[in-house]
């Protein structure tokens, strides 16, 4: 399979980049020579095959339904680049 | 003073325990070895010279009554992928400008709980994606070693008056540096110049596709990537968490094993982190290797690999066998089709994982005319070009239509490879020895990596097998080129069963050497 400049502004506003013109020609033909070399995959045979959704065989943990962390407003939002009174602040999304 | 530096983690525990020397003494000779060095390696991207100083102060008191832990008053770096309270903490990317945590990653308290002291945060490819350092936002990172050549010097018939002594002349060899500068490896580049450059007593790493090995192997330094879930991967910037491990570089085996012992731990904030104590890893060092079967696999012999690197796989099997282990061909037919996996399953998880980069609640924000344009600008400006193409593959992986192609189809075949080692494990294989790299390190800017992403990405074909499966390797260094440039071989062990890795490495290292680079800098 292969992918289209028209394919990749696609992708592109999915994974939220902005791109230009430019960046999207070059960026087909890098991802076309990755989709290349992933292409062999199809040739394995794994008819019975479970796909992986645990690397190691482990059952997953479980702690107690206690309040062990919080009263961090403050932390939280310290690194934010716009804040108020330890909220985010965002460009304005309801009309 | 710089003697100090030069001291192995073990033999300046043992100074620094015998009040011979004291950790002001040997972090202030590190930080005058950074000073010194970085404007020509660029290890650092940061050096915390006054909390080092600060540390060390607290281990000397606490070393003064006798007291203090594993790595009490050892100076090391740590890779920018960790969270550091309060301090520079940005994966190397510009999209996190500015972080600080208000946080510690388990694996540095770990270290900090131990004693040790903290130099600095290290340069490290873009999120940790890449395998030469050349994707950092701060730059690429310098290796320390160069290639040489020999050269044969005639030697001048020579009378010196006072000392009464004459050469008589003659030939011998001389090896002259290369002025060409060379890639460290990735992504852990900052942490392998560092260590070989003798500019921290050891260093923190990470490791998704090979990221520890591979750096290790380019700098003649010993790296390992314990079993997944060992090291908790709390506070540590997520790039594929069900790939990603941390793990330590170091200048021998022995001080890898004892950083391992302080990074490991069960935690309860990472649930991959697994139920099991963590052993004295050092203890396995030294211990006979009589009997033990060594798996050689055939599918690592792959087309266009050098000369260089079979003979080095060679020694090592005579070495192995000399010790008095028993070699064993073994095959792993899927091994081919890890590096194309990875490559599917990697940059699902780090679209996934690098969504949360949206200038909204940490790092950079680019202002747009509204909050859809914003989240556009801002990655568009803060992710590199590496970064921004592999969230491009896993957007695309996991878009609807393709999930079942790509994604599932990979999964299942991580399986298959996982099956594969499992086989022969099952069939009594202790360890399993492989080259590390299929190259020593390359040239900054190389035309050929730079043209085509695959070819930087096959640097990973031994290592990226061992991630895809969880299993633990490790890469210690074995022996140099015609260049004079290091070469590493890698051992592959059992799930939790690093003792073996460093038992086994420990019997390569005595056989091989520890290797030096020649300081130019």
């Amino acid at each position: 399979m292969s992918v289209d400049v028209k394919t990749v502004k696609r992708v592109a506003r999915l994974a939220r980049i902005a791109v230009s013109e430019e960046d999207a020609e070059r960026m087909t033909s890098e991802l076309n020579a990755i989709l290349g070399f992933v292409e062999q995959l199809n040739e394995v045979d794994v008819s019975g095959v479970e796909p992986m959704t645990s690397v190691t065989p482990m059952e997953m943990k479980k702690r107690l339904d206690v309040v062990t962390d919080g009263s961090k407003a403050a932390d939280i939002v310290a690194n934010a680049p716009a804040t108020e009174e330890n909220f985010f602040l965002v460009p304005k999304v309801v009309e | 003073m710089s003697d100090l530096t030069h001291l192995t983690i073990s033999q300046a525990r043992a100074k620094l325990r015998a009040k011979e020397i004291t950790a002001a003494e040997i972090t202030e000779a590190y930080l005058q070895a950074i000073e010194r060095a970085n404007p020509a390696l660029n290890a650092y991207v940061v050096v915390t010279d006054d909390k080092a100083r600060y540390m060390a102060k607290a281990s000397d008191a606490k070393l003064a009554k006798g007291e203090g832990g594993s790595l009490e008053g050892i100076p090391l770096g740590i890779k920018d992928l960790f969270g550091t309270e309060g301090v520079h903490t940005q994966a190397c990317s510009h999209v996190l400008d500015g972080f600080k945590p208000h946080y510690e990653s388990t694996v540095t308290a770990n270290l900090w709980a131990d004693g040790a002291v903290m130099l600095g945060k290290l340069n490290m490819d873009e999120f940790a994606m890449g395998s030469s350092n050349e994707t950092s936002y701060y730059g690429p990172v310098v290796n320390p070693w160069r290639r040489s050549r020999l050269d044969t010097v005639v030697m001048p018939t020579t009378h010196q008056g006072d000392g009464g002594f004459v050469s008589a002349g003659g030939t011998r060899t001389a090896r002259t540096l290369d002025n060409a500068q060379l890639v460290p490896g990735g992504s852990s580049g900052g942490s392998a110049s560092a260590v070989s450059a003798f500019l921290c007593a050891g260093a923190t790493a990470t490791d998704t596709g090979g990221s520890i090995r591979q750096p290790a192997a380019f700098t003649g330094t010993v790296g390992i990537k314990p079993t997944y879930g060992r090291c908790s991967r709390w506070g540590i910037v997520a790039f594929a968490s069900s790939l990603d491990q941390a793990g330590p570089i170091a200048r021998d085996v022995r001080d890898a094993a004892i950083l391992l012992k302080s990074m490991a731990s069960v935690d309860p904030k990472d649930t991959t982190s697994v139920d099991r104590p963590v052993p004295d890893y050092e203890a396995a060092i030294g211990k006979p290797i009589k009997g033990m079967k060594i798996g050689i696999p055939r599918e690592y012999r792959v087309d266009g690999m050098p000369e260089e690197i079979e003979a080095l796989w060679q020694k090592g099997i005579a070495w192995l066998k000399d010790a008095g282990a028993e070699i064993v061909d073994i095959s792993l037919p899927h091994t081919k089709y890890a590096l194309p996996a990875y490559y599917i399953v990697a940059p699902a998880e780090a679209s996934s994982n690098l969504a949360r980069y949206d200038g909204v609640r940490y790092g950079l924000r680019v202002p747009g005319k509204d909050i859809v344009d914003m989240y556009e600008k801002t990655r568009a400006a803060g992710f590199g070009r590496e970064v921004k193409r592999r969230i491009m593959i896993g957007t695309y992986v996991l878009s609807a239509g393709y999930y079942d192609a790509y994604y599932l189809q990979a999964q299942k075949v991580r399986n298959l490879i996982k099956r594969d080692f499992e086989n022969a494990f099952a069939a009594g294989v202790d360890v399993i020895l492989t080259p590390a790299t299929p190259s020593a390190a390359f040239g900054i800017a190389d035309e050929d990596m730079a043209a085509d992403p695959v070819k930087m990405y096959l640097n990973d074909i031994f290592t990226v097998t061992v991630n895809m499966a969880g299993l633990p390797g490790i890469a210690v260094p074995a022996g140099l080129d015609a260049k004079g440039l290091p070469l590493g071989l890698q051992l592959i062990g059992r799930p939790f069963d690093e003792e073996t890795l460093f038992q086994t490495a420990h019997v390569i290292e005595q056989a091989a050497g520890t290797f030096q680079p020649e300081k130019w800098w």
